[in-house]
């Protein structure tokens, strides 16, 4: 056993002491992968959150709750052509400026090992969902080209799960600039991923699944309900997702 | 990225997907596209004398190491270049007997290694997390290199400055430019308040007028912002660079650039004067990365030139025994003496604060400068102490205020504290340097703490008596028994007042 081996903060490279608590001493230690620093300044979503989008409901004033849920959803549901496409999501940190430093480093720059600071969390999470399929968000050809790795595949990847790959992307990313409305109101840029043979025989067995689509970021859901809206259309019966972070 | 290799040159995959590139394509490919990594010997053109090159191409690259992602020109062009023996594809992770290694940033640490599934390569691709903030260096990235003919220049006359040098700034003036001509290391080492940029303005006109291309590298990104329009300004004719994280300045070509350590990385062979400002500061001297960046962004035949108000305890030795060039500048630009600290023993001031209480000697002498209106600059060794310990000071003022690295409103603070509106401020080491504040006093609370190296006491000290106007002023260092950094700084300071008297630099005896 090496009991001295050095070990490193995954995100700022300082030396982590190893911490012995009762638990690690009796269950064997989870190796910590970013130092106490670090650790702090992640936070997790905790208590009672809107029902749709899991904002926890401390963040936000009290007027922009109706009921068990937050405006932005409600306006979400009001409209025909929504109604009930998402049906929940759950996100595990809050983006506060330390997780988007840590994304932006990890999707931007390309930091791969990044994402392992967010598998534990990411499997304890998904213990409690029931789903059929874990589908991630896709990248453009290009995109994916010029980033080397996509970002949700690559945590499916090392959470070690299946991604099953149904969806791909039409239309370029870049969505930074547009306001919300042109965001709500533009075409779909989502569609079947059907290329080969395999993937049309992933596709036949959509019919009455739940879906759980994984992305990084909620913001304002738009994406992820452009998503959903295909896979229901397939015949998807629900709609699950599961984000690293909420906006 | 992936290439095939033809006879005498690398072609990359991606031209291939081009159908027009791929028509009147010349090349005999055979066997399977690789990664540049995996390419046994990467093939050297000869320069094609008679190329019509892209002086565009030429500016931006020259001495410059890029990934191809961050040189923008269509791969068809760059690729032309490398045909011709302007350009050349490098590896960016490579492989020797010790093991793999970083070509950008030299890092050999197995920990700042990464593997991912690349989309690019299609392979498990090895990366290097160490230079990561400047984008991806994998086993498929080729780094590119210029090696054509460098861009010529030359500004005569070039400098604007109506200025007077001291006779010790004449000096040192003089010895930057004998260095720069016969292209030696020197080590400057200008007390604080030295008035150090001036120094470097006949040297730097001096390499302009001869076509050496310079570089001013600091650690902090703070002194490119402040140095970059100064230098601008008295050299209005010449296109000053600035690097930093972040900055616009990126694909300039510069006779002069003004640029951050660690933006040095993206360089090699390029400068011909290399001038590092505060060597002593985190983190150049910290890190080895940063030294090994300095080396690989000069010339093998260039100037070295450092400046320091506090060189490490060996560098003081070696100028002392005159086993490093060394010229030492002992006194202000405007002829006072260096102030000397006081020492004040004030008790266990760490359990003092904890119980919440200001040691005695600490308490008086903050009331005597809120009793007389002077600002002061009180320096603690840690964060949590000194945020814990400031409700205790607003008892005597309330707009006493305190200030740290990660704090958001750092700026705005010290704008309050230049502007009078802060009568006493308590700040972390992150105010040692740079802070001009003209009439202050400042206090080290715990001074023998650990974080005080002796470098970090003589710039805290260097904070009082900047100005002419007030050029002396108290500086307490209090502590719970003495430390070796706070008598070497003493030391210090003591000598180079001793010197510079000895040397007819200052007005009076003090
Ligand atoms: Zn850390
Ligand atoms: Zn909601
Ligand atoms: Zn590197
Ligand atoms: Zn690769």
């Amino acid at each position: 056993m090496q009991i001295f081996e050095r070990k490193f903060c995954l995100y700022c490279q300082n030396e982590i002491r190893p911490l012995i608590t009762w638990e690690s001493l009796f269950l064997g230690p989870e190796e910590p992968l970013l130092c106490e620093q670090c650790t702090a300044k992640l936070e997790r979503i905790e208590g009672k959150t809107c029902r749709i989008c899991g904002r926890p409901f401390s963040k936000i004033d009290d007027s922009f709750k109706k009921g068990d849920i937050c405006l932005d959803c409600y306006r979400w549901e009001e409209n025909a052509a929504w109604r009930g496409v998402l049906t929940r999501n759950i996100s595990l940190y809050m983006y506060n400026d330390f997780l988007k430093d840590v994304l932006a480093r990890y999707k931007y720059r390309g930091d791969y090992e990044l994402v392992r600071i967010f598998v534990p969390e990411f499997n304890r999470t998904i213990a409690r969902i029931e789903y059929d399929f874990l589908v991630p968000i896709p990248l453009s050809a290009e995109r994916l080209y010029e980033r080397g790795f996509n970002q949700t595949e690559a945590l499916i990847q090392e959470a070690g799960r299946d991604a099953h790959p149904l969806l791909k992307r039409i239309h370029s990313e870049k969505q930074a600039k547009k306001s919300r409305s042109e965001r709500i109101q533009r075409p779909n840029v989502f569609t079947l991923n059907d290329t080969d043979e395999e993937k049309k025989a992933a596709l036949s067995e959509i019919e009455g699944k739940t879906i759980l689509l994984i992305d990084d970021i909620y913001t304002t859901g738009t994406t992820l309900r452009q998503a959903a809206t295909v896979l229901r259309q397939a015949g998807a019966e629900k709609v699950l997702s599961l984000t690293i972070a909420r906006g | 990225m992936r290439f095939f290799e033809s006879e005498d040159v690398l072609v990359p995959e991606r031209l291939f997907r081009k159908g027009e590139f791929f028509a009147k394509s010349k090349y005999e490919i055979s066997g399977q596209a690789k990664r540049i990594f995996a390419v046994e010997k990467i093939p050297a053109q000869s320069l094609d004398q008679d190329f019509p090159y892209n002086r565009d191409l030429q500016r931006l690259l020259s001495g410059r190491v890029l990934l191809l992602e961050e040189v923008p020109f269509p791969l068809e062009s760059i690729h032309e270049h490398v045909e011709h023996g302007y350009i050349r594809y490098e590896k960016g992770i490579d492989v020797d007997r010790d093991g793999m290694y970083c070509r950008r940033c030299q890092n050999r640490e197995v920990h700042l290694f990464g593997r991912f599934h690349c989309a690019r390569c299609g392979e498990e691709c090895v990366y290097c997390r160490r230079c990561i903030m400047m984008g991806r260096v994998s086993q498929c990235s080729p780094l590119v290199r210029w090696t054509g003919p460098e861009p010529v220049f030359s500004y005569p006359d070039a400098l604007r400055w109506e200025g007077q040098l001291s006779i010790a700034q004449g000096e040192a003036a003089r010895r930057i430019v004998e260095a720069i001509e016969k292209k030696t290391d020197l080590l400057i080492w200008a007390v604080c308040g030295a008035g150090k940029t001036e120094m470097l303005f006949p040297g730097i006109a001096c390499a302009l007028q001869a076509g050496l291309r310079l570089a001013i590298a600091t650690p902090r990104t703070d002194v490119v912002l402040e140095l970059a329009p100064r230098l601008q300004q008295v050299f209005p004719d010449v296109p000053v660079a600035a690097l930093y994280a972040g900055s616009g300045d990126r694909y300039k070509f510069s006779p002069l650039t003004i640029t951050t350590t660690h933006q040095l990385l993206r360089f090699h062979d390029a400068f011909d004067v290399m001038i590092i400002d505060e060597v002593d500061a985190f983190p150049y001297a910290a890190d080895e990365m940063l030294q090994k960046a300095a080396e690989k962004a000069r010339k093998r035949n260039s100037a070295l030139i450092f400046l320091t108000a506090t060189p490490e305890e060996t560098w003081q030795r070696e100028c002392l025994t005159g086993k490093r060039n060394c010229y030492i500048l002992p006194a202000r630009f405007h002829q006072h003496p260096l102030p000397i600290p006081r020492f004040i023993w004030c008790g266990n001031w760490r359990k003092a604060l904890t119980k919440k209480r200001i040691p005695l000697p600490v308490r008086t002498w903050v009331q005597e400068r809120l009793a007389i209106e002077k600002q002061a600059l009180i320096f603690f060794p840690d964060v949590e102490l000194m945020e814990r310990t400031l409700p205790l000071f607003h008892e005597f003022h309330p707009d006493i205020a305190s200030v740290h690295a990660e704090d958001p409103e750092r700026k705005e603070k010290v704008q309050a504290m230049r502007e009078g509106r802060i009568p006493i401020l308590l700040t972390t080491t992150i105010l040692e340097r740079g802070v001009t504040i003209p009439n202050i006093d400042v206090a080290v609370v715990g001074a023998e703490d650990e974080t005080f190296t002796e470098s970090a006491l003589v710039q805290i000290a260097g904070r009082v008596g900047r100005s002419p106007a007030y050029p002396t002023g108290d500086i307490a260092f209090f502590h719970y028994g003495k430390s070796r950094a706070m008598v070497r700084a003493k030391e210090q300071l003591r000598r180079m007042n001793e010197e510079a008297l000895r040397r007819g630099l200052i007005d009076y005896d003090w």
